[in-house]
């Protein structure tokens, strides 16, 4: 169990330096003119050179790799260009919100889909599958911002006037805390619910044919004991999988959603810098999120030891 | 008094392209502590018509009695039929390594049988039952492999645990589904040898479902041939060994290596099992038999029962083994004996003579189709039913 979880970790620091390499080739070296956007418009030549002095550009590409690869290691991002904080400490903020975000929409789709695709499955081709089938289809076909707004609408329809401060930019994320989150929480995982409940409806179905699901019924064992502690034990294999992906993925594409919301995460920091060229601030997200990639495969890998004793022992 | 009586069973499952008619009207017995042997290639209802038996066939058309120890099962009610499962009825499987829920402890796996119809067992005691369980079954050192996944056990241990589980609540009937086609043909002797060991312990009747006429041999009392969802033969084992009557089982026989009455070749059934589907017309074997009559196409023979005539003295018998061993075979008319074809009911066995005979009999049929009608007139009715 040990020797595999440093295996993994192992390959997660492997994918991490692959990631950061790419990253460094593709903006420093590919599209990096830096002293443009520091200096502005109007800065001399003499200015100009001085930037990429003092960012070190004008040294050999080798050495500023290493530097790179060297401040990374210490979890030193560099500093923002436009702001001249550290980019660490820039995502950090942001990276809690994202965060929140994430995991509370997280628990609610993988309940809502784990729940409903079981409910299809044991009832398939039945009214309530038929019903799923539509909500799997209008949640797979709707785009975010027209899932978030019809959810502000919503709400404001009841409220009014009223609720509408609570989604505006601002103020720190304790204030009004669930008030505030539950919107974006259900708008979020409403995007995800579907494609679970496909999920665990196909897994599902596909592990109430084994012949260990007949055995289970052969013993006497009552339906509800067949159906959730014999066959869906062993259908989440999938779900897990998935789960670790999307989590890990999603902490970095939750545009849309937290520009509806009013929520500063980590996607609209990376809106705002592509825009104004902050090029640490990309490069820094993009290994955060990397790293979150990473850390919600390790732990989805883990949780496979836990759910299947075969995963354990090979 | 019999334990497990069917009658005129039969399970048809609508499908998409039409309704599979697996099971048409098949009845059986089993008395306590005998053994019925069921035997068919793939697709002849043989499992359908067990696992229907104890509720194990969603989206089935049944119909049909089956009446165990007082009870109609066909008729009972989810929670009852519960009860009887694994209790009173236990089951094995083919292939024991996808019968076990592989996430599971093997232990854990009989503990929660024994707990779910005994609610007052304690998980110690429930344990302490299902090492002593491992152990009856031969597993080695039970009290530590109760803790083993059945992907740490080798194949025949995996199936030695299914029966610790199929027995572990002395149920009255074990239906055993092809218990030892997974298995290497070492293991597979231990594993017979072990259920008839287990039968004897506890009294139990089994009923062994297997396309292997040597699984047959060594474990069955009565067998009933299925082909394409009804019966074909049903006789005591010996009879249906020495004194086959339908073509079917004389294939089967035929085409199983060392089988008696044949020298050197196997001689396999030409053609393929039928569609339940769309089911020949007439017999459903005619299409494969080498006997097959103008009426064998048309009408579909009942199933009547044999007859052969006691050979006379000095007369070598039907059945007579080639190394010139005479079986003792048990003649009497006493209704064990049933074959469903329009052959003469007279021709029984294996050898050339009586292969001469059937073909005879079949050429004489079809030549005088419409005067004697009946290639089967010498039988004596009564048979019929």
């Amino acid at each position: 169990m040990i020797r595999f979880i440093i295996r993994r970790l192992l390959f997660g620091v492997l994918v991490l330096w692959l990631v950061s390499t790419s990253v460094f080739l593709c903006v420093f070296v590919a599209a990096g003119h830096p002293e443009q956007v520091i200096g502005g418009p109007r800065a001399t030549t003499e200015t100009r050179a001085l930037i990429r002095h003092n960012l070190g550009l004008d040294e050999p590409l080798a050495v500023q790799y290493a530097r790179f690869l060297g401040r990374l290691a210490q979890g030193d991002l560099g500093t923002s260009y436009i702001y001249q904080t550290p980019v660490a400490r820039m995502i950090g903020d942001r990276l809690q919100t994202t965060a929140v975000l994430v995991l509370g929409a997280s628990v609610l789709w993988l309940a809502g889909g784990v729940l409903i695709g079981v409910l299809s499955a044991t009832r398939a081709r039945g009214l309530a599958d038929r019903f799923a089938t539509l909500f799997v289809l209008v949640g797979l076909s709707m785009p975010a911002f027209v899932v978030g707004l019809l959810a502000l609408f919503l709400l404001f329809s009841k409220l009014g006037d009223a609720g509408i401060h609570l989604f505006e930019p601002g103020p720190p994320l304790q204030e009004h805390f669930w008030k505030r989150m539950i919107l974006p929480w259900i708008a979020l995982a409403f995007l995800l619910i579907a494609g679970y409940t496909r999920l665990t409806r196909g897994s599902m179905l596909d592990v109430l044919g084994e012949d260990y699901i007949r055995t289970a019924r052969a013993k006497g064992l009552s339906e509800r004991r067949v159906v959730y502690r014999h066959g869906l034990r062993a259908a989440m294999t999938p779900v897990v999988t998935q789960f670790g992906v999307d989590v890990g993925t999603l902490i970095g594409s939750t545009i849309v959603t937290e520009k509806v919301f009013g929520l500063q995460g980590v996607g609209q920091l990376v809106v705002q810098s592509i825009t104004v060229g902050d090029t640490p601030v990309i490069l820094g997200v993009v290994m955060a999120v990397a790293l979150c990639v990473v850390v919600a495969n390790l732990l989805v890998d883990i949780g496979y030891s836990f759910l299947d004793p075969r995963v354990r022992l090979s | 008094m019999k334990l497990l009586e069917v009658r005129d069973l039969r399970v048809a499952f609508p499908t998409a392209d039409g309704v599979v008619r697996a099971v048409r009207g098949v009845s059986f017995s089993v008395e306590a502590g005998r053994t019925l042997g069921i035997v068919g290639e793939s697709g002849s209802g043989k499992s359908v018509s067990t696992q229907t038996l104890m509720g194990l066939t969603p989206g089935a058309q049944v119909s049909g009695e089956a009446w165990f120890d007082g009870q109609d099962l066909l008729a009972m009610p989810e929670r009852q039929m519960r009860r009887v499962r694994g209790a009173q009825i236990g089951m094995i499987f083919q292939d024991p390594l996808s019968s076990l829920h592989p996430h599971y402890k093997v232990g854990w796996q009989i503990v929660e049988m024994i707990r779910e119809h005994e609610p007052d067992t304690g998980k110690a005691a429930a344990r302490k039952r299902a090492v002593e369980m491992l152990g009856l079954v031969g597993i080695p050192q039970p009290d530590r492999r109760v803790d083993d996944y059945p992907h740490q056990f080798s194949g025949g241990m995996r199936q030695r645990a299914m029966i610790a589980m199929a027995l572990a609540l002395h149920p009255k009937l074990i239906i055993a589904d092809e218990p030892t086609t997974a298995l290497d043909a070492t293991v597979q002797m231990q594993i017979l040898d072990l259920m008839r060991r287990l039968q004897r312990e506890f009294d139990t009747a089994l009923i062994m479902i297997t396309h292997d006429l040597g699984v047959i041999a060594d474990m069955a009392d009565d067998v009933l041939v299925m082909y394409g969802g009804r019966e074909a033969e049903v006789a005591g084992r010996r009879t249906l060994y020495y004194r086959p009557h339908h073509p079917y089982t004389v294939g089967l026989l035929e085409s199983v290596p060392s089988a008696p009455g044949v020298g050197g070749r196997l001689k396999p059934i030409p053609g393929q099992p039928p569609s339940l589907i769309n089911l020949p017309s007439g017999c459903v074997f005619h299409p494969r038999c080498e006997y097959v009559m103008e009426r064998c196409r048309v009408d579909e023979p009942p199933l009547r029962e044999v007859v052969a005539t006691e050979p006379a003295p000095g007369e070598e018998p039907a059945g007579a083994l080639p190394g010139g061993d005479l079986p003792r075979v048990d003649l009497r008319r006493d209704g064990t004996h049933r074959s469903a074809c329009w052959l003469p009911h007279t021709a029984v066995g294996l050898d050339a003579g009586v292969a001469a005979a059937r073909r005879a009999a079949s050429e004489a049929a079809d030549a005088g189709a419409g005067a004697a009608e009946d290639a089967d007139g010498a039988e004596p009715e009564g048979g019929e039913r």
